[in-house]
């Protein structure tokens, strides 16, 4: 670990109950929270973190929008500007017989562009190696970072802090971000 | 354990006020009003132009002769037919919603949902229109057999008859009036007596209290389920798709079934915002209004789903037999607009405008979208219904628009009259308090 990396105060909590209090009265202080990490799902983690709205499904819209128009740019161009065809006694645009392919691309691709988009957004990319504050918190244990530099208290102070809200055990840890 | 709830001066019953009362007693005036004003201008347009006027008879042989599925007889065109086929319209898509609304409630109970267990009274009040509806559906059906459904008249089947018509004739076995009354009142009876049982034991669970009646709930409602599945898609093969009778859809009972569905879901959904617009329902929170609002937005695209799924094999097969169904519909000056809407108010309208997650949260949205939908529906049943009973001699005017206030000032008089027999909060449903805190 070198030094250059940047310091953060690290909170272990054994349950949920106790972190989701936690993180209520740690932002209460006017603490900055970095980051919080959890081994599953707790339920309504991101009201008490203050996190927005995820934007995925705009990112979901967007995929879903360039699949359709690129399926229908495909069958336009072939069935109907490249090389007209009959076909059943259709017309050269036969726009219903389109909608199932149309349809499917667009599925597939926001589909496929919500997983990508997520996977990046959330440092799981083939490229990158995720943030693990403490291994732990693939297990059985929540684990809460606090950035140092950003907050007034000092390191003694925010441990402290921790502590009474119910940390099992805090550590110092420096990591690059 | 409901204790807190309800000291927060919450009302527990639906009181029907009197001026709500007025106002469904204006908009029945106004329906029978509209409706005479609409028959009589049938019956004088009908005096204006005879039968042998050279124009009339190109109009309604224009598909005719283009098509010779058509060529068997038909009597002529009576004005009354179309105050028939708007009864038989409003007949089938209000029973549709009420009974729509009691498998919504079965649903719930054989899924153990248990966000919507404060909810389940709206649905239970709906269903109050199922005797009601299903008396008006036999006694329409006996005074307007012959002019609804082709396949009751006697001559069809009579080899002698120069009227004779085989194709009708190889599907006797099924349509015949004895089997089919024998269809219609089983099943009615049957949806009926599953429905006071789930009354019976709703009351029952209100007073004594414990799991025992939502056991045997759970129980009921999977018969019901099991049962509604089949016996709905016959239903709507009897009561709709046996109109045009000629023609077929494997897909007709989905078909119906989708669009009852969505309309009952959209009932719903727009009665409990009502409803908490009023003061009643306060414990319903907007997570359970989100999964209802989620409900409309799905099943909409679900019937675009099956509604599309018919329109292409048909469409793209191409087999004349099939495609008169559509040529009826889009080959005409008066159906092409409303094919057109039904699309745009039951698929374009709920897809775009209830996709984001606010629209389904805030009921100002949901209160445009969910009238919208039910009106998108009955269109959608308008479009099933008229054009096989009246051919070229439809129309939408007032008749139309008089006979659905007629039925729909009825229809909420009843089911607004039924919320008032049971508390609006089931106080014992074992769920309960996961409604209260569903949260998503």
């Amino acid at each position: 670990m070198s030094d250059s990396g940047t310091k953060f105060v690290i909170g272990i909590y054994e349950d949920e109950d106790v972190l989701l209090n936690a993180i209520s009265s740690v932002r209460e202080k006017g603490v900055s929270i970095y980051e919080v990490y959890s081994p599953f799902p707790v339920h309504g983690i991101e009201d008490k973190l203050g996190y927005k709205r995820s934007r995925l499904s705009i990112a979901a819209f967007c995929f879903g929008f360039l699949g359709l128009s690129l399926a229908l740019t495909m069958m336009i161009g072939m069935m109907t500007i490249d090389w007209p065809m009959i076909i059943g006694g259709k017309d050269f645009l036969p726009l219903p017989v389109f909608i199932p392919v149309t349809f499917e691309m667009t599925v597939l691709l926001s589909a496929f562009g919500m997983v990508g988009t997520f996977f990046v957004i959330s440092d799981l990319k083939p490229w990158g190696i995720p943030k693990t504050f403490d291994l732990r918190s693939t297990d059985n244990k929540h684990v809460m970072a606090i950035e140092i530099e950003k907050n007034q208290m000092n390191e003694v102070e925010l441990k402290k802090l921790l502590v009474s809200n119910g940390a099992s055990e805090t550590s110092i840890k420096v990591m690059d971000v | 354990m409901f204790k807190h709830y309800r000291d927060s001066s919450m009302k527990e019953r639906f009181e029907f006020m009197s001026s709500t009362k007025k106002s469904l007693m204006f908009l029945l005036i106004a329906g029978i009003l509209l409706s005479i004003l609409g028959t009589y201008q049938i019956i004088s347009a009908d005096h204006a132009h005879s039968y042998d006027d050279p124009t009339h008879s190109i109009e309604s042989s224009s598909y005719e002769d283009n098509y010779p599925i058509d060529e068997n007889y038909h009597p002529p065109f009576k004005w009354y037919q179309r105050l028939y086929s708007n009864l038989w319209i409003n007949i089938v898509y209000f029973l549709g919603i009420s009974i729509s609304a009691i498998f919504f409630v079965a649903i719930q109970y054989v899924s153990q949902a248990g966000w919507s267990a404060g909810i389940l009274r709206v649905p239970l009040a709906i269903g109050r229109w199922l005797p009601i509806g299903s008396l008006l559906m036999l006694i329409v059906f006996a005074i307007t057999n012959h002019d609804i459904f082709h396949w009751t008249h006697e001559y069809l089947y009579d080899k002698s008859d120069p009227r004779y018509d085989y194709v009708i004739d190889g599907k006797k076995a099924y349509l015949n009036l004895p089997f089919f009354l024998g269809r219609m009142v089983f099943f009615l009876g049957i949806w009926y007596l599953f429905y006071s049982l789930i009354l019976k034991h709703v009351a029952k669970e209100d007073e004594k209290g414990g799991s025992e009646s939502w056991k045997k709930l759970f129980t009921i409602s999977t018969i019901f389920v099991v049962f509604y599945a089949f016996s709905q898609s016959v239903a709507a093969w009897d009561w709709v798709l046996s109109i045009d009778t000629h023609w077929f859809s494997t897909m007709f009972g989905w078909y119906v079934f989708a669009s009852w569905w969505v309309s009952a879901l959209a009932l719903i959904t727009y009665m409990i915002i009502i409803l908490k617009d009023n003061g009643y329902l306060s414990f319903v929170n907007h997570s359970v209004i989100h999964d209802l609002g989620k409900h409309v937005f799905a099943f909409s695209v679900f019937w675009t789903y099956i509604w599309f799924s018919q329109f292409l094999l048909i469409y793209y097969a191409n087999i004349p037999e099939e495609t008169i169904y559509f040529v009826e519909r889009l080959d005409s000056d008066t159906y092409y607009p409303f094919f057109m809407v039904n699309l745009i108010l039951n698929f374009f309208f709920p897809f775009l405008f209830l996709m984001t997650r606010a629209s389904k949260r805030f009921t100002r949205f949901l209160k445009i979208a969910c009238p919208i939908v039910l009106f998108g529906h009955f269109i959608d049943f308008y479009l099933m219904i008229t054009p096989g009973v009246l051919k070229a001699n439809g129309g939408f005017g007032f008749l139309e628009i008089g006979l659905l206030f007629i039925f729909l000032s009825a229809f909420l008089y009843v089911i607004l009259q039924g919320l008032t027999k049971l508390p609006l909060v089931a106080k014992n449903h074992p769920m309960l308090e996961e409604s209260l805190h569903h949260d998503i």
